[in-house]
């Protein structure tokens, strides 16, 4: 009795931690339509920023001068200049990118932490607020007050509080001010608000500062119980996805029942968990959050107008030849053949690397790219693909890849399932949760593994040593390449016309009769299977691997930036996957080669993801695009035609279409911007001074 | 056409428009003379909407000028020209469903008329609204949002009202009904521009009738004499 009692108050006290850090991520989606990825990243700024202001190895300032900087002035401009700078520009923009993006400034706010706050130098610790500083003589019930005879700490009693007073100030705030309901009529209805005369950008600027404002305060509340650390403070309040999801993002009170349940949840798990049977010893403290997220995901009801109200997707897909593809594919094992020759030691390290990481990022192609389905999960696949091989193949058995394909195809079969009504944001979020799950009670299970120590061996062939360095570059560039050929050919055939319609309109799909589901799980253990691949070869290549190969976000190359860079390299082309890839595992060596860029490079990938809010077709469409429009240039000059005549046909026919959106509205700056891009703005006449 | 006496409340001229490379507005000129009601007609397509889209600062004209109340207003933003007095309802709802009537109300209010007279003005003319007034928009009926949308127009007291295809998805007896209330808006003194694709629905109520036929004005005047010219607009015969 004197347990459970316990136990409940734990768990309103945490619960009223994760009501808090939901409740912020609740305004911004509420009133931008943007789920904040970055939310929790944000929290963990604000906890460095405020141990920074306060702290007696920083500055020390006292805590109220502190609080008052970073909840009144630090976290508002911060979330000012982010919907400034970036998430204004994804209003209309496709649901990849509206994903992406956020996405971005998460992985570049954790490293731009640990560029200023380097863990291995600076050792920041928040105390509990109302906490005596250590050494002096205290009694515990100084810091501790007993409520039914639990011990609470001051600082939970404030948490809890303080929570109280957020959830009902914003209740007030959103649906009593005028600039709360104009908040919520932004987002309704973006057009229609202005056209009654509200300042739309400036009421979405506002909500942005007043949810980074929540999110610092939920960082320094949670700092002090936790630790100070960049990437965990993100993960925690990662966990309040799954309380906001409880209120479909909307509600704030169901996200305050949301938080309650998962208090409830994670302290009786604490509390009870090592009497589970062993066949549930995988409910763990650290998977109950993202079970949750799982679960609630699939039991709640997708919003619908977040789904309708998506723009659709603009970026080209494009379609190289046969014999274009296959010539890549060449030139890419040819230079396999050559670079070992040029690059040694650790930068050879890297290359193949990034070259098995590019085979990962492959697999988001036809996934992503082609079908429009989101993926957060590709190097949790890869993870697997490299247990299977460490399981099965540690001599290096071809035979194993096959078991690998299988193994995989299947398990990313499996995760389709369930998930097979959810689209966008939300099949971002399950498949984020699975990874998480995977890393924490998956990839640990296996001995030897689970400490980053299983060995697998590189693939060998009867009679063939495959064993050097060159030769099992070689034979990644070969993979890649036949599954990149097979890819875009993919794209031509009748599987590949099925994905697109999926991508375009999964409505008009089910009314042709076109079976989505089959389609949807085909497409799933296809590129789980080439993920998984990808993992076995880069165990292969390193000789060894374990979880910290394989995580979302923790250890040297984690896989949210992968699925940035690969967004980033051009997630509708095989060379966008390359190129994504490559940069991941190169980027780093170029920050050791030149000392001076190193921090930059160290947040770049971050800043790649986030630069997709100007140009959401990744960097290869742009590359093509620009060597186009100068060709095309080129041709105008030759002509000697006079300035501002229509392009011939051939080349409008293959630019135009794709850039004028047929699905909504576009607005005119954004037209503007594709033209740009594609240089096609001359002839322009510009009738819209204000705009420029 | 009639005489003009004052300036016009609204006046396009020379008008280009254009998505991306394609010219939907090829230089149309029109004019909203203070307190008349003017009906903009013209098949789906002519470029009707995208019209009322440059007049409202939605749209950027690439050419020409709009002018409201005498001034240049190219450039402007719409939230600045509603902040003025140009009250827009546009094509479809142009209600938030997600809100309430009162707050879709009190959104109105931007303008400058305070709360409670835009409530009282609302409720006063619809009471069936202020029954509703807890209700979420979007779970009205449809002439039901489509009155909450005339209401803001009623409510705000606007020197320019301009309304989208008010009739679209409703039955006759409801438009009728909705444009006797536009009539009543206009007898206040309101100057209002209608777009409708059928002359019918807006002939009782129009002073004036413009018609466009893709992307031009083919033409203007009085709406009983323009039959002649609709039928042609509408069966395609050129002009
Ligand atoms: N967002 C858009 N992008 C591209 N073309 C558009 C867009 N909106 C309208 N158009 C085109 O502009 C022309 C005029 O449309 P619109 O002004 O909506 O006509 P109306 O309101 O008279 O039916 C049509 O040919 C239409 O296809
Ligand atoms: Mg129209």
């Amino acid at each position: 009795m004197r347990d459970l009692l316990t136990v409940l108050v734990l768990a309103l006290s945490s619960g009223a931690i994760y009501a808090l850090a939901a409740s912020g991520l609740v305004v911004t989606y509420t009133t931008s339509g943007i789920f904040n990825f970055a939310h929790g990243a944000i929290a963990m700024f604000a906890a460095f920023m405020y141990w920074q202001l306060r702290s007696g190895d920083a500055w020390h300032l006292p805590a109220p001068v502190a609080l008052l900087l970073v909840l009144g002035v630090f976290a508002p401009a911060l979330g000012y200049a982010i919907d400034r700078l970036i998430m204004r520009r994804l209003h209309d923009a496709s649901p990849i990118t509206r994903i992406v993006v956020p996405i971005g400034l998460l992985v570049a706010l954790i490293q731009l932490a640990s560029v200023i706050w380097p863990p291995d130098r600076v050792n920041a610790t928040l105390h509990l607020f109302f906490e005596k500083p250590k050494g002096s003589a205290s009694n515990a019930s100084a810091t501790t007050l007993s409520i039914g005879g639990v011990h609470l700490t001051y600082h939970q009693v404030i948490v809890f509080v303080v929570a109280l007073v957020v959830a009902l100030a914003l209740r007030l705030f959103l649906y009593r001010t005028r600039t709360g309901i104009a908040m919520r009529a932004v987002v309704d209805n973006r057009d229609l608000a202005a056209l009654n005369g509200a300042d739309a950008d400036r009421v979405s600027s506002m909500s942005w500062a007043l949810g980074s404002m929540l999110a610092a305060l939920a960082g320094i509340l949670i700092a002090p119980i936790l630790a100070l650390d960049q990437v965990q403070l993100t993960l925690l309040v990662i966990n309040a996805y799954a309380v906001a999801m409880v209120g479909k993002l909307r509600s704030l009170p169901l996200t305050v029942v949301g938080a309650l349940i998962l208090g409830l949840a994670i302290e009786s798990t604490k509390k009870y968990g090592n009497h589970l049977p062993h066949a549930f010893n995988w409910i763990t403290v650290d998977t109950v959050p993202v079970l949750m997220l799982f679960i609630v995901l699939l039991v709640v009801p997708q919003d619908r107008e977040s789904l309708i109200g998506a723009a659709r997707d603009r970026t080209r897909v494009p379609m190289p030849t046969v014999a274009h593809a296959v010539l890549a594919g060449a030139g890419l094992v040819a230079a396999a053949v050559i670079v070992p020759s040029f690059v040694h030691g650790n930068a050879l390290g890297s290359v193949g690397y990034g070259l098995a990481l590019a085979i990962v990022a492959l697999s988001l192609v036809p996934l992503i790219g082609f079908a429009g389905q989101i993926s957060l999960a590709q190097l949790g696949f890869a993870g697997v693909g490299a247990v299977v091989m460490f399981k099965v193949g540690a001599d290096g058995n071809p035979l194993a890849l096959l078991a690998v394909i299988v193994v995989c195809a299947a398990v990313g079969a499996l995760v389709a399932l369930p998930v097979l009504r959810l689209r966008g944001l939300y099949l971002a979020l399950a498949t984020m949760a699975f990874a998480l799950f995977l890393e924490k009670a998956v990839f640990t299970r296996f001995d030897k593994f689970k400490d980053g120590d299983g060995a697998i061996g590189r693939i060998r062939l009867p009679g063939l040593s495959l064993r050097s360095d060159r030769a099992n570059l070689v034979v990644m560039a070969f993979v890649f390449a036949v599954i990149g050929v097979g890819v875009a050919e993919l794209r031509r055939g009748p599987f590949g016309r099925r994905l697109q319609a999926m991508k375009d309109s999964p409505a008009a799909c089910t009314t042709l009769g076109l079976d989505l589901t089959r389609t949807k799980l085909q497409i799933f253990a296809l590129s789980s299977a080439i993920a998984g691949l990808g993992g076995a070869l880069l165990g292969g290549w390193r000789g060894k691997a374990g979880p910290e190969q394989f995580s979302l976000l923790q250890g040297a190359l984690p896989g949210l930036p992968l699925v940035l860079l690969a967004v980033v390299g051009g997630i509708t082309a095989v060379a966008g996957a390359l190129l994504g890839g490559l940069l991941l595992a190169l980027m780093p060596l170029v920050g050791d080669a030149v000392p001076t860029i190193r921090n930059l490079m160290t947040v770049a990938p971050g800043l790649a993801g986030i630069s997709l809010a100007r140009n959401p077709s990744g960097a290869v469409a742009q590359m093509s695009d620009n060597v186009r429009a100068l060709l095309f240039r080129r041709r105008r000059d030759d002509d000697s035609g006079a300035d501002g005549e229509e392009p011939p046909d051939d080349l409008r026919a293959r630019l135009v279409p794709e850039l004028v959106g047929v699905g909504g509205p576009a607005s005119a700056a954004e037209l503007r911007a594709l033209d740009d891009e594609l240089g096609l703005s001359w002839g322009r006449c510009d009738g819209d001074p204000a705009d420029q | 056409m009639t005489p003009i006496e004052a300036a016009p409340v609204l006046e396009l001229r020379d008008v280009r428009a254009a998505y991306g490379r394609i010219e939907v507005l090829h230089g149309i000129s029109l004019q909203v003379p203070a307190g008349k009601v003017v009906a903009l007609l013209g098949p789906n397509g002519a470029g009707k909407t995208t019209a009322l889209k440059v007049a409202t600062g939605q749209h950027p004209a690439t050419a020409g000028h709009v002018h409201v109340g005498g001034r240049h207003v190219n450039g402007c933003r719409p939230d600045a020209l509603a902040r003025l007095g140009v009250c827009t309802i546009p094509e479809g709802r142009g209600i938030f469903r997600n809100l309430t009537v009162r707050e879709n109300l009190r959104m109105a209010t931007y303008g400058g008329t305070s709360e409670s007279v835009v409530l009282d003005r609302a409720f006063h003319r619809f009471p069936r609204l202020g029954d509703r007034r807890n209700q979420l928009a979007g779970t009205l009926s449809g002439g039901e949002q489509q009155m909450l949308a005339v209401a803001r127009g009623l409510a705000v007291d606007p020197a320019l009202l301009l309304i989208d295809e008010l009739s679209m998805g409703l039955a006759p007896l409801i438009v009728a009904e909705l444009y006797e209330l536009v009539a009543a808006i206009a007898a206040e003194g309101v100057s209002v521009l209608v777009v409708e694709q059928f002359a019918r629905t807006v002939l009782g109520v129009a002073d004036l009738a413009v018609v466009m036929q893709h992307g031009n004005v083919v033409a203007s005047g009085v709406p009983s004499d323009l039959q002649a010219e609709l039928s042609a607009a509408y069966f395609g015969a050129s002009a």
